[in-house]
């Protein structure tokens, strides 16, 4: 209503001219590079021919994007459901926490390698095996991120609550969530960044489709432009989550961009 | 009869010894006041109060019953505000009345005649970090009113704010208090404070912290906006010589 937070019109902005700048001329090193040294694009393409397999490959590119866009997505669902699930049993009940942590920690130890064929293997070729992958690898620091937040709730608004006569649950929703949500968001931005490459890594050991396989396939046939052209793709997927997580940051902790800190 | 009845009550945390035998009451509808050096342990008493502490030996009942963890309900107003910098102030306010189960709508339209009288009006969609610490304070004995419990604890609720400010509040709060027979129970280190709002007060040592004092101020009510009575300066400068015996130095 009143006292808006103050918008500075073109900050954001300008925030990212160095960004812009130096990715452009590390793309721009890179191309003048590959021009001066002659050096052959089966061993390194110049960004500018990655470019042209994109375009040239679009409707390729397109169709293996989607299954790779669907598993992150059920797999990130999956493992946000799961996390929070989790996190609200282990906050109510201190003693599964200790006996199941470790358990957690123990998951993050697996190598991906070794495990990805395994549940490929198990679950097929479906789209079960990679919803799992990316769950597994995603799950962690959301969970942690969560427990760690829940924690962190300021025992004066726990005490003050309690004398109210709060129920636990209250506790919970009017307190302990909501402090817990900025930790949240820290995992969150963990979580997202591996997302995708979880789904491509699970399609590359073993899918139909997907943009794990259109790189399987241009490895074993030689092209590293079309390889780079579906990082590319898988980079700029990423980018967008995590802009959308960042976006969805400013809108639910609007709170803590008021009063004193820009 | 008694409302808060604190018998023989010692708490220990881990070496150190922060009360020691304390006893006091506060009868039903009575206004009692806690002053004492700081660090004494006044906010402690509170905690075992409101249940975020147990004592180590010694009594509480509250109405003849023993203080169980799940029956409490006091107005409580802790030293620092506690407010919930993610909610807005409104939401801050009606916190209280929502956990007895009264809809948000409903609760905020409890709320919102109140705050012109709490200096708050056009502030209710900001969130506490945009308030002063003055502001702040008055929202949170504001959050503490309007639960309109029977016993209020309040552990200096007007610390924070200026001079005017501070009598109006007392003020206002003398007579809602007079007006909703609130069992009060109130921590200050404001000696004036006590004597200008009190029936009675009890003056703690420095830590581990025992009763060394308790004084009855008959002055007759209302008290404020009539001239200050001789007999509450009388008993100001006593107060203000235990404590300075107590201490050496001033507060
Ligand atoms: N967990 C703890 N372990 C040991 N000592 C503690 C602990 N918590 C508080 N204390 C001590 O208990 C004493 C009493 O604290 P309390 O907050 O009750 O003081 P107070 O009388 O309210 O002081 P003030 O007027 O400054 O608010 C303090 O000296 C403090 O150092
Ligand atoms: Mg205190």
């Amino acid at each position: 209503m009143q006292l808006d937070t103050p918008r500075r019109p073109g900050r954001g902005l300008a925030r990212g001219i160095p960004a812009v700048l130096s990715v452009v001329s590390a793309f721009l090193i890179w191309e003048i590079y590959v021009r001066l040294s002659g050096i052959s694009p089966l061993v390194l393409p110049a960004p500018s021919r990655v470019l042209d397999q994109i375009v040239l490959n679009r409707a390729l590119l397109w169709d293996n994007t989607l299954p790779t866009l669907k598993a992150t997505f059920a797999g990130f669902a999956l493992s946000l459901t799961v996390a929070f699930g989790l996190s609200v049993v282990l906050d109510f009940m201190p003693r599964v926490r200790r006996a199941l942590f470790p358990i957690f920690v123990v998951s993050q130890t697996l190598p991906l390698v070794a495990i990805a064929p395994l549940v490929v293997l198990w679950f097929g070729f479906d789209l079960t095996p990679k919803v799992l992958l990316v769950a597994l690898v995603t799950f962690f620091p959301m969970l942690v991120a969560l427990v760690d937040g829940y924690a962190a709730t300021d025992p004066e608004i726990e005490d003050l609550m309690r004398s109210m006569g709060a129920t636990r649950g209250q506790i919970f929703r009017s307190a302990r969530f909501p402090s817990a949500m900025p930790y949240f968001f820290a995992g969150l931005r963990i979580s997202i960044t591996y997302a995708v490459v979880a789904a491509i890594f699970a399609e590359y050991v073993g899918a139909r489709a997907g943009l794990g396989i259109v790189i399987l396939n241009a490895k074993n046939s030689f092209r590293p432009d079309l390889v780079l052209a579906a990082v590319v793709i898988s980079s700029t997927l990423t980018l967008i989550l995590f802009a959308i997580t960042a976006l969805l940051q400013r809108v639910v902790l609007r709170w803590r961009d008021v009063g004193g800190n820009p | 009869m008694t409302a808060l009845d604190i018998h023989n009550v010692s708490v220990t945390l881990g070496d150190t010894a922060i009360l020691d035998d304390i006893s006091l009451h506060v009868a039903k509808g009575e206004f009692v006041s806690i002053l004492g050096p700081s660090g004494a342990g006044k906010s402690t008493i509170f905690r075992l109060l409101t249940g975020a502490l147990r004592q180590n030996s010694g009594t509480i009942t509250c109405n003849g019953q023993p203080l169980a963890a799940d029956q409490h309900g006091f107005g409580f107003m802790p030293q620092r505000d506690a407010l919930m910098p993610w909610r807005r102030i409104i939401d801050n306010l009606t916190l209280g009345l929502e956990v007895q189960g009264i809809s948000r709508k409903q609760a905020r339209t409890q709320v919102t005649p109140l705050l012109a009288a709490f200096g708050l009006d056009g502030f209710a969609r900001h969130y506490p970090a945009q308030l002063s610490g003055g502001m702040r304070q008055r929202a949170a004995l504001l959050r503490t009113i309007v639960q309109n419990r029977p016993v209020q604890l309040l552990d200096e609720p007007f610390g924070a704010l200026d001079a005017l400010s501070r009598t109006q509040m007392q003020a206002w709060f003398e007579r809602r208090w007079h007006a909703a027979r609130w069992t009060t129970l109130l921590v200050t280190h404001d000696v004036r404070e006590a004597v200008a709002l009190s029936d009675r007060i009890y003056v703690l040592s420095r830590r581990p912290a025992r009763v060394i004092a308790e004084m009855h101020v008959p002055t007759p009510r209302p008290r404020h906006g009539r001239p200050v009575r001789a007999e509450s300066h009388a008993i100001e400068a006593q107060l203000l010589e235990i404590l300075l015996d107590q201490t050496g130095e001033l507060l």
